[in-house]
């Protein structure tokens, strides 16, 4: 129950600090509204389809407007030294991830949650919900994780504004095709078997990289 | 006999090929104040982060109390309030919310409580409700000290805690490490300000290049000048 009541105190604090500022969800849902309009003039000109193309545009905005986010994520906690505090007191420091990376996701969510309505409007397409939203789910929560530890380690590098985007796409790129491919699928109304294993690469990969990211962070927090 | 509360042996550490510790061993005991002094760089602040978990010897141990850190370093940081020479609190958040996030973190119970608790202790229960960016330094140094002593740790370590305070802070300061002596806790800091440093202190450590020079009890000097003394020779030796 502590640890529990720790990564909610991590949670909610950064809630608190967000819903004060506005900062970051209001630089990540702008930076993705102008993909869209940005995708949506390129595409319009073109007639092309937005059901084959939707996916990539929509991981597009997700990925470069939550990048955007995660960056800010632990450079906040270094700026007056507060994950030091953080770490002083005695949490343990699977905690202070998974409270970090839930802000994370929660944060990412509400930008998408904007994004996609959006979307549906500008390009005049039918948004099947249902099985969308869980594959932007599960897309959203393996790269909120792998985030939330890449953006540790770009923290307490010189560079970190252009770290994280160096560190983190790379790693990604399993979970991205997925993600991309499921949400093309869903676009496109796809039977589910014909998308079956992308959908098993991505649980794989939030599975996988959720577990490592949880047992690597306490090595890259401390000296 | 007081029991000892932090036990220190043969710290070594080094960043690249400069020796930051060398051998360093010292104890600080219940109820004892214990000033760290030296000039810049001769490892203090890194001696201080050592004992408060944040960084790691690269030989030697330490012991909070009888707690091994380097095997049961969670169990030593409850015990264990440091101040540090950045504030430790989120700019965006208030004053009570930044010490009811610690307290939290700390397991503390009746919260609220203990938040307003140790701000009356440290003289900012009226700001409570301030954004902590728009607290002055002196205020934003006396949160910190309100953040060291909310879970009542027994050891307290603080890395220059005068710095930006009036001389109110720090008669308020000297007031609380005087009361943490009192109750019994170990306090160990450093200091610049050998003069006010010196008048509170059971003891005080020199450090130089790393080195523990002298460990001198109070008995061991007479006033300012005489302690002075002893350290011009510390500065000016070879060794």
């Amino acid at each position: 129950m502590k640890f529990l009541r720790q990564i909610l105190a991590i949670v909610q604090k950064d809630i608190a600090a967000e819903l004060r500022t506005k900062e970051n969800l209001s630089a990540m849902i702008v930076f993705a509204l102008l993909v869209l309009v940005i995708f949506n003039f390129a595409f319009e000109l073109q007639g092309l389809d937005i059901t084959v193309l939707g996916s990539g545009v929509l991981w597009t905005a997700f990925t470069f407007s939550g990048i955007l986010g995660l960056g800010r994520s632990f450079a906040a906690e270094k700026d007056k030294g507060s994950l030091e505090g953080v770490l002083l007191s005695p949490v343990d420091r699977g905690a202070v991830f998974l409270g970090k990376a839930i802000g994370n996701f929660l944060f990412i969510s509400v930008m998408e949650a904007v994004t996609l309505p959006l979307f549906a409007v500008l390009n005049n397409a039918a948004i099947p919900w249902f099985p969308l939203v869980p594959y932007i789910i599960l897309g959203t929560l393996g790269f909120a994780a792998m985030g939330t530890l890449l953006s540790a380690v770009a923290a307490s590098t010189k560079m970190r504004e252009v770290m994280l985007p160096i560190l983190l796409f790379p790693v990604t790129v399993p979970l991205l095709m997925a993600a991309v491919k499921l949400t093309g699928g869903a676009l496109q109304a796809r039977d589910f078997s014909e998308v079956a294993n992308w959908f098993s690469i991505l649980v794989a990969y939030d599975a996988i990289f959720l577990v490592v990211a949880f047992w690597v962070f306490e090595y890259v927090v401390e000296e | 006999m007081s029991e000892a509360l932090i036990t220190a042996k043969k710290l070594d550490k080094t960043f690249g090929a400069r020796w930051a510790l060398r051998s360093v061993s010292f104890q600080v005991n219940q109820g004892e104040i214990v000033a760290l002094v030296g000039p810049n760089g001769a490892g203090k602040t890194t001696l201080l982060r050592m004992v408060a978990t944040l960084s790691r010897p690269d030989a030697g141990s330490i012991l909070i109390g009888k707690i091994p850190l380097a095997e049961h370093a969670n169990a030593a940081r409850a015990s264990i309030g440091f101040v540090g020479h950045q504030t430790f609190m989120y700019d965006d958040l208030t004053a009570e919310e930044n010490l009811t996030f610690y307290a939290r973190l700390y397991d503390l119970a009746n919260i609220p409580a203990r938040v307003r608790e140790v701000a009356h202790r440290v003289g900012i229960e009226n700001r409570l409700g301030d954004v902590t960016r728009t607290l002055s330094r002196g205020l934003q140094q006396r949160l910190t000290l309100a953040r060291m002593l909310l879970h009542q740790p027994a050891v307290l370590l603080l890395d220059e805690p005068y710095t930006g305070l009036d001389k109110v802070a720090a008669d308020l300061l000297d007031a609380i490490m005087a009361d943490a002596k009192k109750e019994g806790r170990g306090i160990l800091f450093s200091t610049h300000d050998l003069e006010r440093g010196l008048a509170i202190c059971d003891r005080a450590l020199i450090l130089r290049a790393g080195r523990l020079m002298y460990d001198l009890p109070r008995g061991k000097w007479t006033n300012l000048a005489g302690f002075m003394q002893i350290y011009a020779g510390v500065l000016e030796s070879k060794n």
